[in-house]
């Protein structure tokens, strides 16, 4: 009987069988924390009396979410975690360096590895086949300490990507779609494993965008395959020897099997205040908005601000309309930079601001008013998810969210291209 | 040890309530002050919460509950305003296990027959919830061998204390 990817890789690591169902305690390559959890982390590792990292070279802290820092509370959180960082020897990023998730996909995740954050957004590095899950600072705490942590093989449910994105249409509305039809807790306790013809074509990037998101619809892990793209990913990133090609055995067990045409996709929205309460934008354009924020894990790479250049570019942001924006690390910064997307940008109105989460959950950096509206590029809408439990929030593709800030209200991106 | 055997009252709550909504992010800088923090549970989502609250009581909700975040101040700013157990038609993964890993039992059993106020008795062994108000008794889905043995050490911190590894 073949295997799922998500058997395939807790197998290997677990040293077992692992079928869907089983209990298997699997060993963890990188365990990390970003600066709002870790430092719950932190205690709970120093409340177990643990005196050492399992593997301090394999152990990453981030601080990315307060960054810079806009309160001495977290500053303070900040001293606490580079000194943890310096009495065990791990690795700690700056900020200014960028979201743990951004670099972990950059510069560690490995098909096949298995990666606990204290970020639910871990899954992102499923992009790159590595079985890779958020956790809670407990959980991180042991981890750190035993370099091993215990998981329920997760089923699976088998996501098909046929035919080619029509023009406008993107990665993000592909994932909100997604979203949109299996709902916000649909794929509860399950890994979302993605395949179909359409993976030839589609970039880590992408890839990232989507794997980034499969929380969202409550699922453990979003897995894609390791194929030629992920090699030449990887070889570009300096660790192309860390390739190995990874699918899912022939002939393995899936829960569900959900079809996707992406050439019948067009832009979409999520709505205040559910990931999926998803509708096609030019269902919902004509809102008037007071803010867009381009940027975070989900949609700060440089593709992304490629594509909001493209049509900022000689364009000026709506004066009604902030425009912010936020890199997702410090080399996207740099590459933006170098080809002239950042100056584009900036000329349009952009503020931009510094590689890190920035406005995405709400504790500085963009937070909203009153009754304000922002449409943005995150992977959440929660009330209050931006510092503002009577603003709104429409998540949305890096085109969308550009074409909007132009005029001002939600706007369908294929009318600047 | 954890106590096996709950009793208190039901507050309701509705489906979809996420880590955000027990813990907005616009409180990060109170997240080393715990104290401080709880004051502010559920602040947006349910503003009298926290001045109703009383130990012992359970939180009832719909399904969904604790999507989002994961972070593990949510379900540790439940259990400091008191509350004994989260029952809910279903819960997010990651606050399931933190939940769990804090030693707050998380219930999943059809919530909708239970209402606001009524007088609840739970036997945490058997999984079953006694609904002393209406007289109907619930039976809840069970969890993994590993999380029972972590939730009666009143956390995973405990456990792992005890046992320094995990024991399948
Ligand atoms: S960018 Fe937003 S979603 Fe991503 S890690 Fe930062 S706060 Fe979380």
């Amino acid at each position: 009987m073949g295997k799922t990817l998500a058997e395939k890789i807790l197998g290997l690591k677990s040293h077992s069988e692992a079928e869907a169902g089983d209990i298997v305690i699997a060993d963890v390559d990188w365990a990390f924390v970003q600066d709002t959890t870790g430092p719950l982390t932190i205690r709970q590792f120093q409340n177990s009396s643990f005196a050492a990292l399992a593997s301090p070279e394999r152990t990453i802290i981030f601080l990315d979410h307060a960054a810079p820092s806009p309160a001495q509370q977290l500053s303070n959180d900040h001293i606490l975690l580079r000194r943890f960082a310096k009495e065990m020897g791990c690795r700690i990023y700056e900020v200014g360096d960028g979201i743990c998730h951004q670099l972990i996909a950059e510069k560690f995740a490995n098909p096949g590895d298995i990666i606990v954050g204290s970020d639910s957004h871990t899954v992102t590095g499923g992009a790159l086949g590595a079985f890779a899950t958020g956790m809670g600072s407990s959980d991180v705490a042991v981890a750190l300490a035993l370099g091993k942590t215990w998981f329920r093989v997760p089923e699976s449910f088998f996501i098909e990507f046929n035919g080619v994105f029509p023009r406008g249409v993107y990665a993000k509305d592909l994932i909100l779609y997604l979203i949109g039809k299996i709902s916000a807790d649909g794929a509860t306790y399950k890994a979302l494993e993605f395949g179909g013809e359409a993976l030839a074509q589609m970039t880590m990037s992408q890839r990232i965008t989507i794997a980034n998101m499969a929380v969202e619809a409550g699922a453990k892990v979003g897995l894609f395959p390791s194929d030629k793209i992920t090699r030449d990913f990887l070889t570009e990133y300096g660790r192309g020897g860390n390739y190995k090609p990874l699918y899912p055995g022939n002939g393995a067990k899936y829960e569900r099997v959900i079809p996707v045409n992406l050439s019948q996709l067009e832009p979409m929205l999520s709505l205040p205040h559910a990931v999926d309460n998803v509708r096609p934008v030019t269902k919902v354009k004509g809102v008037t908005i007071q803010q867009a924020f381009i940027g975070t894990c989900t949609n700060g790479r440089l593709e992304d601000l490629a594509v909001a250049a493209e049509i900022l570019k000689g364009e000026k942001r709506h004066p009604g309309t902030r425009l912010i924006i936020a890199p997702a690390s410090r080399q996207v910064l740099i590459r933006a930079v170098e080809k002239g997307y950042i100056h584009s940008l900036i000329e349009a109105g952009a503020t931009i601001l510094p590689p890190g989460c920035a406005a995405c959950m709400g504790l500085h950096q963009g937070v909203l008013g009153d009754g304000e509206i922002c449409i943005s590029t995150a992977n959440r809408n929660f009330q209050g998810r931006m510092g503002n439990p009577e603003a709104m929030v429409y998540l949305a593709s890096p085109a969308t969210a550009a074409a909007s800030a132009i005029r001002g209200e939600i706007t369908d991106p294929r009318e600047f291209m | 040890m954890i106590d096996l055997v709950l009793k208190g009252k039901a507050i309701k709550l509705g489906d979809n309530i996420s880590t955000d909504d027990i813990i907005p992010g616009r409180f990060a800088h109170l997240r080393s002050n715990l104290p401080e923090l709880a004051k502010h549970v559920l602040e947006d989502a349910a503003p009298e919460f926290v001045s109703k609250v009383r130990s012992g009581d359970f939180l009832v909700a719909g399904k969904n509950f604790g999507l989002g975040s994961s972070r593990e101040h949510a379900p540790v700013v439940i259990k400091m305003s008191g509350v004994g157990a989260i029952l809910a038609k279903s819960a997010a993964r990651i606050f399931f296990r933190n939940a769990i890993n804090q030693g707050l039992p998380v219930l999943l059993c059809d919530t909708d027959k239970i209402s606001n106020g009524d007088e609840l008795e739970i036997d945490l062994t058997g999984g079953i919830i006694n609904n002393l108000t209406s007289g109907v008794k619930l039976g809840c889905s069970k969890i993994p061998p590993i999380m029972s043995a972590i939730l009666k050490e009143d956390g995973l911190i405990p456990y792992i204390q005890k046992h320094k590894d995990f024991k399948l």
